[in-house]
């Protein structure tokens, strides 16, 4: 089975700062590492890999800092990695992403199965698996906690929140991994040592790599969206404590103050 | 013979602290009968969560006077029973004055009260660039607690221990008088070393209801390493190793499987790699990331020549969660897995750590008792659990006392301390004497003395006066 798994790099904490006045995170100074839900999939992947045999390579789009997730995820068992980097490639939103992403796994060449998480902690809008998925034509499922493979099928368990589906897809298709799947295994010091040089296991995929040339596809060009503000929200520290007592009527008068009940 | 508190001594204290902060009799919860390990029963007949110094102060004058056993608590977290009200009396309970005072950033000090849990003054300092380096597993622990049990934890390989870093101490002493000792100068040479001779007393010299700590600017950068082992022989026949190669590290752990099965199924999360017998934890900080990769760069060649089979870089926020998070319920954890549990704490010099372990494999088979450990292996401090498994009780404490006998004895051997962390409290108080000895025993109840003549503060704890 060919496996190709979507990875991002986002900022290292949950505690970044916004430019008030641009709107943009500040991420000057701010470490990254691979988005956590990611590592989700990637961990599905590599179990799948494990027990049906075939290739792991991992796809990312971002700036050339975004190679230390593909080395990461190379450290952590996958064969080698994507990079889809290009100045005009900036700026996107899920549209232009997830077309973008699209471009990139076609130039892979085959695949059966492509793993995304359930969403980043930048972005945070869980979009991107599904719009990739249309784009590449291909069927998607999502909420999966359960995955295995069948007869050119996929077979899932999808938690829906009230319903838990279980169902079967035909490959090649797109999985978004519920981040309850599993506890992602950690990257080998032993392999980041063997692979002195995992940079032939890389490749970097440009604009000019790609099938279509259109420039209005990608980027800030091909976004239908366009964020307007980003802020913090405001913090609040106040609380309060009830230790003893009976604490049902204390939480229901408070809920009564405040009005929710 | 103590006084029998009565209604009048209730009503007394009802004038000075309102009554809806005093309990009495049944209306005190049967959690403040016993510490976290539960072997030592005994329910004071007051319980009054107090907000201040002062009325700490007001409350032990009264006791003083009526010769009325009082016992300081914070969040009951202890192992040893030190903050159980054998004598029964009074029990302050301090949870409530958990109030952050002050963060100075000129003297790198932050003053709090004692019932600031050990987490929120962690995040707090951290959230402001800061850093308080003693790190024991139980978070919820309150700082008042940390400081009477000179607690230690995972990173006193590097930083050392919560003595090093308390600067002041407001007290009530068993009298009722309010001192302080010590204060935010970071050199003292000026007579005994009274605050870190109340650092670790257990509360039975005075009532800690302020303390100043040191602070150090937060390191920037912290990785750790996780590194299996196909035997547990072998996972610490390499920390000798890694000690002697110079690296600098922040902790060195050893944890075996049994023991991260026991964490799994406690927390209802896995750990990230289960697929070997035993494992070593080691953490690196510091500000400048190429030093921390020369370390452990180092360090884990060194781990693989001595049969370490990788190393797994624990790097992020979740990665750390997922493998600290588990180490750090690591107690709560076995004590999950059998009815009933005793605990020894001791703290053998570094080299002997790897002897030490091998030999509580001994023990568990010459006993013939279920005996898991894990611990601080860089500061030769371990944690091992004694596990009842249903056994009848009179053979439970025949074949308990025989485990214990073997391990302090072994540890006098070694040159170790009865408890790295813990306390003495009321269940170690035999074990340290056999340590110590009566010379050293007769110093501690002199000071004990000095301090509560009428012996009134935490009775019959430590180097018991009176039994």
């Amino acid at each position: 089975m060919n496996i190709v798994v979507c990875i991002k790099q986002v900022p290292g904490t949950t505690n970044v700062k916004v430019n008030p006045e641009t709107g943009t995170l500040i991420r000057d100074g701010v470490a990254s590492k691979m988005n956590p839900f990611d590592l989700n999939a990637l961990e599905l992947g590599l179990l799948l890999k494990k027990e049906y045999g075939g290739t792991l390579k991992v796809i990312s789009m971002g700036p050339p800092a975004a190679l230390d997730i593909i080395r990461e995820a190379i450290y952590m068992g996958a064969d080698g990695g994507v990079l889809i980097s290009d100045r005009k490639f900036g700026g996107a939103d899920v549209l232009a992403t997830s077309y973008t992403l699209c471009s990139g796994i076609k130039a892979m060449g085959y695949f059966d199965l492509i793993l995304t998480g359930k969403q980043t902690t930048d972005g945070d809008t869980a979009q991107v698996g599904a719009e990739l998925a249309e784009h590449l034509d291909i069927p998607h499922v999502a909420n999966v906690t359960h995955l295995e493979y069948e007869d050119n099928q996929m077979k899932y368990i999808s938690n829906l929140g009230e319903k838990i589906v279980t169902a079967k897809v035909t490959t090649p298709c797109l999985v978004c991994v519920d981040n309850d799947i599993n506890t992602p295994r950690l990257p080998s010091f032993k392999r980041k040592a063997e692979l002195k040089n995992c940079e032939d296991l890389i490749k970097i995929v440009t604009f000019n790599d790609i099938e279509d040339q259109d420039e209005n596809h990608y980027g800030l060009k091909g976004s239908a969206t366009k964020v307007e503000r980003i802020f913090e929200p405001e913090k609040r520290s106040d609380k309060q404590m009830f230790v003893d007592g009976d604490l049902t009527k204390k939480v229901y008068e408070i809920l009564s103050q405040k009005k929710f009940i | 013979m103590y006084k029998k508190i009565d209604n009048k001594d209730v009503e007394y204290l009802k004038t000075f602290i309102p009554a809806e902060r005093i309990f009495v009799g049944e209306e005190i919860s049967h959690d403040y009968a016993h510490d976290e390990l539960g072997d030592v029963e005994a329910k004071p007949d007051l319980l009054i969560k107090v907000l201040s110094t002062e009325e700490v102060s007001k409350i032990m004058k009264y006791a003083y006077d009526n010769e009325i056993p009082v016992v300081a608590r914070g969040s009951g977290t202890g192992l040893v029973g030190s903050s159980t009200a054998i004598k029964g009396g009074i029990m302050i309970c301090t949870s409530l004055m958990n109030h952050i005072l002050e963060l100075d950033e000129n003297n790198l000090t932050l003053t709090v009260e004692p019932g600031v849990l050990l987490m929120e003054l962690q995040a707090y300092v951290e959230e402001h660039g800061f850093f308080y380096p003693p790190d024991p597993g139980e978070k919820s622990a309150t700082i008042g607690g940390n400081i009477s049990t000179n607690a230690g934890g995972m990173r006193a390989v590097k930083y050392g221990v919560t003595r090093d870093y308390v600067r002041a101490l407001k007290v009530v002493l068993p009298n009722g008088n309010i001192e302080t000792f010590g204060s935010k100068c970071v050199k003292n040479s000026s007579g005994y070393a009274m605050k870190d001779l109340i650092v670790g007393s257990e509360g039975t010299l005075c009532i800690i209801t302020e303390a100043i700590l040191k602070l150090l600017p937060l390191p920037s950068q912290s990785v750790s390493m996780l590194l299996p082992f196909t035997t547990m022989e072998k996972a610490i026949e390499v920390v000798p190793e890694i000690i002697k190669s110079k690296a600098s590290l922040t902790a060195i752990e050893y944890m075996s499987l049994d023991t991260i099965i026991s964490a799994e199924d406690f927390l209802g999360k896995k750990f990230p790699d289960t697929n070997y017998e035993a494992y070593i934890l080691l953490t690196f900080d510091g500000n400048n990331m190429q030093e921390i990769e020369e370390e452990y760069t180092k360090v884990a060649n060194l781990c693989i020549e001595h049969g370490a089979i990788d190393g797994y870089f624990v790097d992020t926020d979740e990665r750390k969660k997922s493998v600290w998070n588990a180490r750090g319920a690591f107690l709560e954890a076995i004590k999950a897995t059998t009815d009933f549990m005793d605990e020894c704490d001791v703290v053998v010099p570094k080299d002997k750590v790897a002897s030490y372990i091998k030999y509580t494999h001994e023990v568990a088979k010459e006993v013939n008792l279920r005996i898991p450990s894990f611990g601080h292996a860089g500061d030769g401090n371990l944690h091992i659990y004694i596990c009842r498994d249903n056994l009848p009780n009179d053979e439970w404490e025949i074949r308990l006392n025989k485990a214990f006998d073997m391990l302090y004895n072994k540890a006098n051997e070694f040159d170790g301390h009865v408890s790295g962390e813990h306390g003495i409290g009321y269940a170690k108080r035999k074990y340290l004497a056999n340590q110590v000895g009566e010379q050293q025993i007769q110093l501690m109840q002199g000071i004990k003395k000095v301090f509560d003549p009428k012996e009134i503060l935490n009775p019959g704890k430590v180097c018991y006066i009176n039994e």
